[in-house]
């Protein structure tokens, strides 16, 4: 590793540590999820029903950690925080992981 | 509180997102077959960085006060550093992790958000800063061209986002009138995206881009992909 890429994967790691400010920020300015992104619920508000083909897609994955929280749904602020940063390591980890996967494979198909 | 930054399942009818995997999987062969006769082991830990980053990126969700949320995607910069069809496979990396692991973004849609942010964005990205750039090789001119070149893509990225859910309507409703996916027309869902991100969210993107473009120009100018190689 050069010394440049070094300060690089600390600029990342520090862009990790950050990423709370991605749920503190909106909540403190009082701003909802993105546009088209409603969940069930939220959707059923706005326009009074439930989409037929909607309902059976909504469901359809669960992921192992939804939202970016590690902690369950009625969790605190703090453990908001603690599971974006833990999220963002994650996230780190797993696409370095695949591009590495990814790159072994090219790269052996070559020789 | 839930914040989400990508297209989730539901929203996008099966005659849209088939042949968005189709066109995301077209890009993604030929994306990996380029890779694959360029990619130098020098370049791998750019790729690996450049994932993370876009990963990172989107984590960072910015609120229009009262209103909703939007976030940058980093595919500009990364459409610059290392090239558009690097970035096809450096962002369709971690909306793949985002969906799969974090539930952001749905397994349906996972086609049109690649092609939205992981396609369609790198290469406008691109195209913009090389028409803006023009043949001058230093001083503001590059700068205002890596500012455009964030700005437009991540623009064009929520316009075609606007689209796919506002034709949702026309093509896909039940016996009763009543849309089977996302509700919204195209003359709501295109001015919501296209203006909540060219009014924000493109700006931050833009700015991003170019203080990026700044700092590599500055310590690896040899790196940067838009400025040493002729053909995209």
């Amino acid at each position: 590793m050069t010394r440049h890429q070094k300060k690089l994967w600390i600029g990342l790691i520090v862009l990790a540590l950050l990423t709370p400010l991605g749920v503190i920020l909106p909540e403190r300015f009082k701003a909802g999820g993105a546009w088209g992104e409603w969940g069930p619920e939220e959707l059923k508000q706005l326009i009074g029903y439930m989409p037929e083909g909607f309902k059976k897609l909504a469901n359809l994955w669960k992921a192992p950690v939804p939202d970016y929280n590690l902690s369950g749904q009625q969790s605190s602020m703090a453990g908001q925080i603690i599971s974006y940063i833990a999220s963002g390591i994650i996230g780190i980890l797993a696409v370095a992981l695949v591009i590495y996967v990814i790159s072994r494979l090219l790269v052996k198909n070559e020789k | 509180m839930e914040v989400l930054v990508h297209i989730p399942d539901g929203y996008l009818s099966p005659q849209t997102y088939v042949p968005f995997y189709g066109a995301a999987f077209v890009f993604w062969a030929v994306a990996l077959k380029k890779l694959k006769k360029e990619l130098s082991t020098k370049h791998i830990p750019y790729l690996a960085m450049a994932a993370a980053f876009s990963f990172l990126i989107m984590m960072f969700n910015i609120p229009i006060p009262g209103g909703t949320t939007g976030h940058a995607v980093g595919a500009g910069i990364i459409a610059l550093l290392l090239g558009p069809w690097t970035a096809v496979i450096a962002v369709s990396v971690s909306l793949i992790v985002q969906a799969v692991v974090f539930g952001d973004g749905g397994i349906t849609a996972l086609g049109a958000n690649c092609f939205n942010m992981a396609v369609a964005m790198p290469f406008v990205s691109y195209w913009v800063f090389k028409l803006v750039k023009g043949p001058s090789t230093s001083g503001t001119r590059l700068l205002v061209a890596a500012f455009l070149s964030g700005y437009v893509g991540l623009s064009a990225a929520a316009f075609l986002t606007g689209c796919e859910f506002g034709i949702q309507p026309l093509i896909a409703s039940g016996p009763d009138g009543r849309p089977l996916y996302a509700p919204y027309p195209l003359s709501v869902a295109v001015p919501a995206m296209a203006l909540e991100h060219m009014l924000l969210f493109s700006v931050v993107e833009g700015v991003i881009t170019v203080l990026l473009f700044k700092y590599f120009l500055k310590h690896e100018p040899d790196l940067i992909y838009a400025l040493t190689v002729k053909e995209a």
